[in-house]
């Protein structure tokens, strides 16, 4: 076993030589990072230049082409979001390692109604999470005395503000529209819990949820983690989503180029356009049965909204598409009854449609 | 040595039992492992996030898929106390 870099700092001997070792040290952890953050904005500048000689010089294919563009922006985005998703991924994994979900339980076990649906919302952003996990966490934060409408603003907000897509909402739309999904699914996350807690849907969650004990015990927190094992934390992170999300990328990337290239200028415009009312509501009809990852549906919505569809609709059809899915329904039927599932669906959909609505005024 | 590898049967938690094995193995030491699916048991841990790792009642370790050396520190601090 190896042992981590900063055992050795803190293991220094005189105070001079140890300020020393933990100079060295602190080097040893910074210097790999700056190398593959240089190496990262290199790669990410050249991106451009690179496919624009490739496609347009190299293979001599006209910028004004349907092929042309296409093509250059099925290279482009690839790499682009390719990038993007690398770096996002790998330093939000390494800054959430340091957020627990037993930690995040605990700020939320005193809080009421209200407080608490903000808190949940705040706290589903930051705190690592994965979907898989949704059952024993809505036990385990239930059976702590978190009310049921809070902890549903967590796991509404959990998947619904996701870390990927803030990222690359700002790298495709820029700083506006990515503050602006940030605060909407917060919003949406908020209200929503708060909506299904004041309908006292306890009734309508599976008994057993409220008969687990933890057999008076603390949970372990597991060990703490080093800084190397942080690191691998976010490599491996990278790894997992990547290898997971790779094909929906290529299709979204792909139909965004088809779109990009192909689509006329005015096709969406005329069919989903601002001036269409029902735009949103078929946006997220389509949306909900549909599951992304919300790496594989920004391609495709930058597209779309590039062709003429409002930006609320297409918000609201990414949105729909990422917070509800089929197998996360599928694994928390284990613990909520039909009708409270249904509800669920039901009040996250029409939030997510009324912030359609909201941002196809006011944008 | 009781095992237990807490988890409703994902790809992460075969992953664990994996590496458990794999642990065992290398330490030369024998356990019964079992899987516990249930969620109410699993809640009943404590455990929030899946996959755990449960040695003789004590939750050692959740919510990620540890390496073998991890594996194999763990299950040897817990070694002494079993036998």
């Amino acid at each position: 076993m190896t042992i981590p870099v900063c055992d050795i700092a803190e293991l220094g001997g005189a105070p001079a030589s140890g300020a020393r070792v933990r100079a060295v040290a602190l080097a040893r952890r910074v210097a790999p990072l700056l190398l593959a953050a240089t190496g990262w904005l290199a790669v990410y500048r050249l991106n451009g230049p690179l496919w624009d000689a490739v496609v347009y010089k190299l293979a001599g294919l006209d910028p004004s082409s349907r092929l042309g563009s296409g093509l250059h922006f099925f290279c482009y985005d690839t790499v682009k979001i390719a990038l993007l998703l690398t770096g996002i991924i790998f330093v939000v994994t390494v800054l959430r390692s340091y957020v627990t979900l037993e930690r995040t339980r605990a700020l939320l076990g005193g809080r009421r109604e209200g407080v608490g649906n903000v808190a949940a919302a705040g706290l589903g952003v930051v705190t690592p999470f994965c979907s898989c996990s949704a059952v024993p966490a809505f036990i385990g934060f239930v059976a702590a005395g978190v009310p049921i409408g809070v902890t549903l603003s967590f796991l509404i907000a959990s998947p619904l503000v996701n870390e990927v897509a803030i990222v690359l909402l700002y790298g495709l739309f820029g700083f506006k529209i990515a503050a602006l999904y940030v605060a909407s699914g917060l919003l949406i996350a908020i209200v929503a819990g708060w909506v299904l807690g004041r309908l006292h849907v306890e009734r309508w969650v599976e008994p057993f949820v409220f008969q687990t004990t933890l057999h008076g015990r603390q949970v372990a927190p597991g060990q703490p983690l080093s800084w190397s094992d942080r690191m691998a934390l976010g490599r491996e992170e990278v790894k997992t989503i990547l290898r997971k999300i790779w094909p929906y990328l290529l299709v979204g990337i792909g139909l965004g180029a088809l779109i990009h290239g192909w689509a006329p200028e005015d096709f969406f415009a005329r069919w989903a356009g601002p001036d269409n009312p029902l735009a949103p509501l078929v946006a997220v009809g389509v949306g909900v049965p549909l599951y992304s990852n919300a790496a594989g549906v920004l391609p495709l919505v930058q597209a779309l909204q590039a062709k003429g569809l409002a930006m609320g609709t297409v918000l609201a059809f990414m949105m729909s598409t990422v917070a509800l899915s089929l197998p996360e329904m599928i694994l928390l039927r284990r613990v909520l009854r039909p009708k409270l599932l249904a509800a669920f669906v039901g009040v996250v959909a029409v939030a997510i449609l009324a912030t359609g609505y909201l941002f196809n005024l006011i944008l | 040595m009781q095992i237990k590898i807490l988890g409703s049967g994902c790809a992460n938690c075969a992953a664990l039992e994996q590496r458990t094995r794999e642990a065992l193995a290398d330490l030369h030491l024998t356990a019964d492992i079992s899987k516990v699916t249930d969620y109410g048991e699993i809640a009943g841990y404590g455990v929030m996030r899946t996959p755990a790792l449960v040695v003789d009642e004590q939750v050692l370790l959740a919510g990620r898929v540890p390496d073998r050396a991890t594996v194999t520190g763990l299950l040897t601090a817990a070694a002494p106390r079993a036998s």
